[in-house]
């Protein structure tokens, strides 16, 4: 029963992280219909960016804030310069946009910090070992940040006017434009924030899965699993859905198809949702009468 | 006195499709002007033009200002309300939220909060959905919405596109018996598209006839009514 | 058209004479790898430029092919040449069983879903329980062929014309599907497939037979790339392979034929170039280029090409996938949104007509 818990645990550590890539992922679908397949490597970028402040001396926290905000100026300046363009072009056409988004990024990365994986500090004490035998310091303390910016997400959308104004862009520029709302930069904005939650992410999972270029691609994978699981157009969707595919990839791994299957995992809950219920379990069906 | 709003030579299209060819109309301060015509006539774009969402070319004067050229987000900052077609209703969000972003550039909370009072006033079903999803909303309730909204903007001037269109008669009645109030209390100007034309003569002082992108009649709204002959070859009735 | 066929055959011809009596034996390997690109491009631009259904993981389906062929070849001494059919079978079937699930699918859900798999697909190929076969991690070691009936020319030379000839035969093939009843009924689907429909078109057959088909195609790649590099491991086919593929389908020209050559040419020489702008520029010359193509010229180069060549000839061009230009005039952006046309292509799953 204890690997039980641990797993469920562990789990749920993991699922945070995905959690937060799948609700930047939902921010940006939800806006502009798009899905952000550069999002991992935005956030591995950003963690190299917090490496590289720590390395400096910066204490671990202010490393933290800085990077953040200099991962959401990044996210602004990709989607004014870049997205823009991008707003009504067919499917292909902003797929290979964000294919090569996706590209540059990740050789960018490699070619500035290099190919050698490094290690990530983490804030939090105990370190990446067990402790009590069911989660270590680490899973617990990013359990909690995550927890934390996705409440202050949840807070920043549901309660304050601009968090309105951002969310009636994304469902309905013409009407938003109609009240004096600047669809663009709400959308910049969209980006911006999505692109410092990424950054959160990659600083919580990088002291566990260890940083290197590609670090991302796995949990990507992960978080559109779970993004779809929810809903892809449902931000609480998405962030339950990512703390379900968390638990499910660990007990699934730990139960079923050993460690080293566990993407195939997430690539059946893909396939699965899909094809037996695309819209997500909690997805949108807003009734609208003409 | 100076008419509000003003357009001379009003071209307008979507890409390479021309719809308004030169165009000239203006709306008086305080009062109600109608532009009717058929489907297709260029009713909705020549709001649309007003507002900065379409292409233009020509000239269009809010109080002393140009505005053609202007962001939407602009011309909006100025004072103009647009209650489109369709109603553009926020389907995901609440009737608060709606109403909420209808005050959305306004800084003044006391003043907010009044106007919410006297929209309540106008429309007490809107009070009672509050916290409803507005997409639930009947297609009259959602009409009734999308004028309170603009109207918590206490524009200056409000451009109302077809708000008759797809509601059961009674429900239209309720409508424009509370636009009469609303033009009486609220001073401010209308600009009012419809494809109902009776209903608008009855409410308008000045009607223009808009037909395949050009005006064919102009005049006080009483003249026109009166006039059988237009009635019956243009308006139907 | 009988006069492009021969002069397609001509080029052919020359394409494979010269470089084998003139080019050393590492040119005549890179061109070969040119080939083989080209046919697994073809095999992408057969299932997204012509039949609109966009694929990020045939990577997976080279990786199938190469491995297919790799373990016939290690563990059962099946002759090169023998392997290819099997291979193609094989894939013809998977693509099949995938194609099913992929018609619940469009547009981003399945580019999303074909990502997926190929992120998925090392971690697979390294798994305990295959790796009797695949060697697991370290992967195959394969001889190369040497030239049959004892002909005087080195393995490079034989193993060019090999892929040419195939690579022939599958162009040949992918010409004539294109071009026939088959290919219409797929662009229809591509173009509309609602009308298509109407018009007794079986889209569901259509659609899985189509993702066959291009399986095929760029498992018979895989296969030949492996023989050629003589290596099969699980980490040469990650998620790069198959994006890859996409930009060399996007650069050579979405949906042409003779786009897939130009795709493959980018490809196999491009990172080459690349590299010595910077180490790690492979991926991001790649990526610009990408994204330069896609809002200079959606058509890639094939239709750049093509539009010189309409100049002089006056032919219109068949449905595009892409628009001639991004970023049109906001007033057409406002009129669709307001009369309720979708932006961009909207995701609906298959045949279900959500939200």
């Amino acid at each position: 029963m204890e690997g039980v818990l641990h797993q469920v645990l562990s789990g749920i550590a993991s699922g945070g992280i995905y959690a937060s890539v799948a609700l930047a992922l939902v921010m940006i679908y939800q806006a502009t219909h798009h899905v952000n397949f550069a999002q991992g490597e935005m956030a591995t970028l950003s963690t190299y960016i917090a490496l590289t402040l720590i390395n400096a001396g910066l204490p671990y926290w202010i490393a933290f804030a800085i990077t953040i905000v200099v991962s959401f100026v990044i996210g602004l300046l990709i989607e004014r310069i870049l997205m823009r363009p991008m707003m009504d072009a067919p499917v292909l056409a902003s797929v290979g946009v964000f294919i090569g988004l996706l590209l540059i990024i990740n050789s960018s990365t490699g070619w500035m910090f290099d190919y050698m994986i490094k290690t990530f500090p983490t804030p939090f004490p105990g370190g990446p070992i067990l402790f009590s035998g069911y989660v270590s310091g680490h899973e617990l303390g990013a359990t909690c940040v995550t927890l934390i910016v996705l409440t202050a997400v949840y807070l920043f959308f549901r309660h304050t006017k601009l968090g309105l104004a951002m969310r009636a862009a994304a469902f309905n520029p013409v009407s938003s434009r109609l009240v004096g709302i600047r669809v663009g930069w709400m959308l910049a904005l969209g980006w911006g924030l999505a692109a410092a939650i990424g950054a959160v992410a990659g600083m919580m999972v990088a002291p566990i899965v260890y940083l290197d270029p590609n670090m991302m691609a796995g949990i990507l994978l992960y978080a559109f699993a779970g993004a779809l699981l929810g809903g892809i157009d449902n931000p609480l969707g998405a962030v339950l859905g990512g703390f379900a595919v968390g638990i499910i990839e660990n007990l699934a791994g730990a139960y079923l198809v050993g460690t080293e299957l566990k993407l195939t995992v997430a690539l059946i809950i893909i396939v699965a949702v899909l094809v037996v219920k695309p819209s997500g379990l909690l997805g949108r069906t807003v009734l609208s009468r003409v | 006195m100076p008419a509000l709003l003003e357009a001379r030579s009003l071209h307008a299209g979507y890409g390479e499709t021309r719809v308004l060819h030169g165009i000239d109309f203006s709306v008086e301060q305080g009062g109600v002007t109608a532009l009717l015509g058929a489907n297709g006539a260029g009713k909705t774009t020549t709001l649309r033009a007003i507002c900065g969402m379409v292409r233009t070319s020509g000239e269009i004067r809010f109080g002393e200002e140009r505005i053609d050229g202007k962001a939407t987000e602009d011309i909006v900052q100025r004072g103009v309300a647009h209650v489109p077609d369709g109603r553009g209703t926020f389907f995901e969000l609440t009737v608060e939220e709606n109403l909420r972003l209808g005050a959305y550039i306004r800084r003044d909370r006391h003043g907010i909060a009044q106007d919410l009072e006297r929209v309540f006033g106008y429309f007490p079903r809107l009070r009672e959905r509050l916290r409803q999803q507005a997409g639930t909303l009947s297609g009259g309730e959602q009409q009734m919405l999308a004028i309170a909204r603009a109207l918590l903007l206490r524009p200056k001037l409000l451009l109302l596109d077809e708000p008759s269109f797809g509601l059961a008669p009674l429900i239209v009645q309720e409508i424009f018996a509370i636009m009469h109030r609303i033009r009486a209390d609220e001073g401010v100007s209308i600009l009012l598209v419809e494809q109902n034309a009776s209903l608008a003569l009855e409410i308008a002082e000045q009607a223009y006839l808009l037909e395949t992108g050009r005006i064919v009649i102009s005049g006080p709204a009483a003249e026109i009514k009166r006039d059988e002959s237009v009635r019956r070859s243009y308006l139907g009735y | 058209m009988a006069r492009n066929a021969l002069l397609a055959i001509l080029v052919w011809f020359a394409v494979a004479l010269l470089p084998t009596l003139l080019f050393s034996d590492y040119h005549l390997f890179q061109l070969t790898m040119v080939v083989v690109y080209a046919i697994a491009i073809l095999g992408l631009a057969i299932l997204t430029g012509f039949n609109g259904q966009i694929s990020l993981g045939h990577g997976a389906f080279y990786a199938i092919g190469a491995y297919v062929t790799a373990v016939l070849m290690y563990q059962y001494n099946v002759p090169y040449w023998a392997t290819l059919p099997v291979s193609a079978i094989v894939c013809a079937v998977i693509g099949f069983l995938i194609g099913l699930p992929a018609l619940r699918l469009a547009g981003l859900y399945l580019a999303l879903t074909t990502f997926a798999l190929a992120v998925a697909v090392p971690q697979l190929l390294k798994h305990d329980a295959l790796s009797p076969w695949t060697g697991g991690v370290q992967g195959l070691v394969i001889d190369k062929p040497d030239p049959p009936f004892g002909l005087d020319m080195s393995p490079d030379q034989w193993l060019y014309l090999f892929t040419l000839f195939v690579g022939g035969l599958l162009f040949l093939l992918a010409w004539n599907i294109v071009r026939g009843r088959i290919g219409r009924a797929m662009m229809a689907i591509r173009d509309h497939a609602l009308a298509a429909e109407a018009m007794g078109i079986d889209i569901a057959l259509l659609k899985t037979r189509t993702f066959a088909l291009s399986a095929m195609f760029t498992g018979v790649a895989g296969s030949l790339g492996a023989i050629v590099v003589q290596f099969v491991a699980p980490d040469s086919f990650g998620i790069f392979v198959s994006i890859y593929f996409f930009v060399g389908l996007v650069v050579g020209g979405v949906s042409s034929i003779g786009g897939a050559i130009l795709g493959g040419l980018f490809i196999e020489f491009v990172p080459n170039l690349a590299e010595q702008v910077s180490k790690a520029a492979p991926g991001a010359v790649y990526g610009v280029i990408l994204i330069a193509v896609m809002f200079l010229m959606p058509g890639g180069a094939a239709s750049f090409i093509g539009s010189l060549f309409a100049r002089f000839r006056r032919r219109s061009k068949s449905g595009e996938l892409l628009p001639t230009k991004l970023g049109g005039s906001s007033a057409d952006n406002v009129s669709a949104a307001t009369t309720g046309v979708p932006r961009g292509a909207e995701p609906d799953a298959g045949g279900n007509r959500g939200v």
